[in-house]
């Protein structure tokens, strides 16, 4: 069982859903990325989603996108990111997971990229434009040391859902919605249908429900067909407008951990 | 390429052509390219498919576009003969109505209700728009808000049409941050959505299925020039920034080895600045809008902030067939500046009376380079990709009215 996997278990045998929590590396700033992150894991969360900033990414919606071009003005590369992983893995056991759009990674060099990242601590990877078709040409071998959690859609059929579980490590990452990253209103029947669906189909993976999750009161709604949830814009929004203790964020991330509870 | 085992033949089931283009897309939209693909391969076949959109090329978009010969820019060079592949003439002044009815004929059978587009200079917004307009769909087109000011005009005609253009402010607000913009809405609009992409650009089947609409230019090409002058061309020229006009000539002479393939590539300020779109000549391998491809962009593989004056053009990437193309020697790749391009517009409109968009005038102004190495029995022929009437206030601007 990978560390990530072993991690969920141990959550949800506590009758617990897991905690993910995005961030976009060296967001707010590059000298504050490592006090926000201490604030987000003091707080509760159980994951960290270490986002590489890319200019172009293509299903983030406009409150990612805009981290994004913050850090990329702060001059933040791969390279940055594994720094702050090594130094979040020093404060904390947490596992970390690294988020990115393929070209940056691609760039970096693949072989590269797997020595760097597995000696900074980098547990598993999420990149969401590398999909089933292209999973297998893209991971090499030397990529086994991570887990590859790839994303289901309420797009993906049943028949693609079993086949993204067979190859999924770590757990899977449900999106709730037909749509890009971010907060929005209340949601429908048909997404409670669709994860439910979903739950049902996955068999091999833990399953955690992210994209469009903002408040305790989201996770009460996802809890019974999740092991977890995954928060990313919420948190980046509330960053992006916190005081320099993260007073804000330690709230939310603590009403949300209250309701995985 | 005579014996069969060597005839080119991409993409693959994959989607590849060679190590390039692919499907690197959010899970999302993969239902929704899967099913494009499988009605694409569907309809191809399909007679009542093919009929409706060869009666629409004739009756509605104008096709065959005439074969020109050009013989005062012939005498003006005095080597090669010089024919002209008028795309300029077709409906809306552009080759790119060719893909877009090919692909609202596709939408309707998807029962797809709203369509989606991107555009750089407005000429595929336009087509986008009028095929929209022609078959009652709801249309939103994309476009970076630098071009929805260099290209005003195209604008107000894509409004006229019923459409609805959104300008984007993202990034460099050009042709990719439309095409981005575009992408995110597919994302969250799929189920009844159908994204009309302009180039061979994006994740298969798109460069495979523009592609194939756009290679009626280079059947024709070679028909017509059996009728005029019984042989192949001996070069073809076309200017490539997606890429689709310049694949629509080329793919029909892929196998006919003794024809040389020239793409011509945006310049801008000067390949030794970094103010151009010169992708092929200078870019290197990378994964970008669901392709991989060869793309400009930094160390880190951020996607660099290219600059061209013809906003067809000012992209970072390049249609995955032509990295292809490039690689295996098949095609060669070549830029000219702004300025070349800009004077080419010029020698065009007082030799032959034809003016022709900023896009095209790539194409032209790299004549002065290739003529010279040509002889008097070889034949060029250059494609004329649209018409420059959307360009004059660029070219206004940026000649001072001095033509």
């Amino acid at each position: 069982m990978s560390y990530i996997s072993e991690r969920i278990e141990r959550i949800n045998i506590s009758q617990q859903k897991v905690l993910s929590v995005f961030l976009t590396a060296g967001f707010p700033e590059r000298e504050s990325f490592i006090n926000a992150a201490k604030a987000v894991i003091n707080n509760g969360a159980d994951i960290i989603e270490i986002g590489v900033p890319f200019g172009d990414s293509l299903a983030d919606g406009p409150v990612i996108q805009s981290s994004f071009t913050t850090a990329l003005k702060n001059g933040i590369t791969i390279k940055d990111t594994l720094k702050f992983t090594e130094e979040i893995k020093y404060y904390s056991d947490i596992p970390v997971i690294l988020m990115s759009s393929a070209n940056p990674v691609n760039s970096y060099g693949l072989d590269k990229f797997c020595n760097d990242a597995f000696n900074a601590g980098i547990n598993g990877l999420i990149l969401p434009d590398i999909p089933l078709e292209e999973h297998e040409e893209f991971y090499s071998d030397k990529f086994d040391k991570f887990d590859k959690i790839i994303l289901t859609t309420p797009t993906s059929s049943e028949s693609r859902i079993r086949m993204i579980d067979e190859l999924s490590s770590g757990f899977v990452y449900c999106v709730s919605v037909v749509g890009i990253t971010g907060t929005r209103g209340a949601f429908g029947n048909e997404v409670i249908l669709n994860l439910e669906r979903t739950y049902n189909t996955i068999v091999k993976n833990k399953m955690l429900i992210g994209f469009g999750i903002k408040s305790g009161e989201d996770v009460k709604t996802f809890s019974p067909y999740c092991d977890g949830v995954i928060v990313g814009s919420a948190i980046v929004k509330s960053l992006s407008a916190d005081d320099d203790k993260f007073t804000k964020t330690s709230e939310l991330v603590r009403e949300l951990k209250e309701a995985c509870r | 390429m005579t014996p069969k085992d060597n005839i080119y033949n991409y993409p693959d089931v994959k989607g590849k052509f060679g190590i390039y283009g692919g499907r690197f897309v959010p899970e999302t939209l993969m239902t929704a390219l899967t099913e494009l693909e499988a009605a694409y391969t569907k309809y191809k076949k399909d007679t009542r498919f093919i009929d409706e959109l060869n009666a629409l090329q004739i009756d509605y978009n104008g096709r065959p576009t005439p074969l020109t010969f050009a013989e005062r820019l012939t005498e003006h060079y005095r080597k090669a003969k010089i024919y002209l592949k008028r795309e300029d003439l077709c409906h809306t002044g552009a080759h790119k109505l060719n893909n877009a009815l090919g692909q609202i004929l596709l939408a309707k059978r998807l029962g797809k209700k709203r369509i989606i587009a991107e555009t750089g200079a407005g000429q595929h917004g336009v087509a986008t728009a009028t095929v929209c307009a022609k078959f009652g769909l709801k249309c939103v087109v994309y476009m970076g808000s630098v071009d929805v000011e260099r290209q005003k005009l195209n604008v107000f005609r894509m409004k006229m049409l019923g459409a609805e253009v959104i300008p984007v402010e993202s990034g460099s607000k050009t042709l990719k941050d439309a095409t981005n913009e575009a992408i995110r809405d597919w994302v969250t609009n799929v189920v009844d959505t159908h994204y009309i992409i302009g180039s061979v650009v994006g994740p298969h089947p798109y460069p495979m299925l523009v592609r194939d609409f756009q290679s009626i230019i280079g059947i024709e090409t070679k028909n017509q020039l059996k009728v005029k002058e019984n042989k192949l061309p001996d070069y073809i020229v076309a200017c490539v920034g997606g890429g689709s006009n310049a694949i629509g000539i080329f793919y029909p002479f892929v196998n006919d080895p003794n024809v040389r393939l020239i793409g011509v590539e945006a310049a801008g300020y000067g390949i030794d600045t970094d103010k151009h779109c010169a992708t092929l000549s200078l870019g290197t391998t990378g994964i970008f809008q669901g392709m991989k491809t060869y793309l400009l962009q930094n160390v880190n593989g951020q996607i660099s902030e290219v600059h061209s004056i013809s906003a067809g053009l000012d992209y970072p990437g390049v249609g995955p067939e032509h990295s292809l193309l490039k690689d295996i020697k098949r095609a060669e790749y070549y830029s000219v500046t702004d300025k070349e391009a800009l004077y080419s517009t010029g020698t065009l409109a007082k030799l032959e009376g034809i003016l022709p968009a900023l896009e095209t005038a790539h194409a032209f102004a790299y004549l002065d380079k290739l003529m010279p190495s040509t002889a008097e029995n070889e034949i060029v022929v250059v494609n004329v990709s649209g018409r420059g009437d959307k360009d004059l206030n660029t070219i206004i601007k940026e000649t001072g009215e001095q033509f």
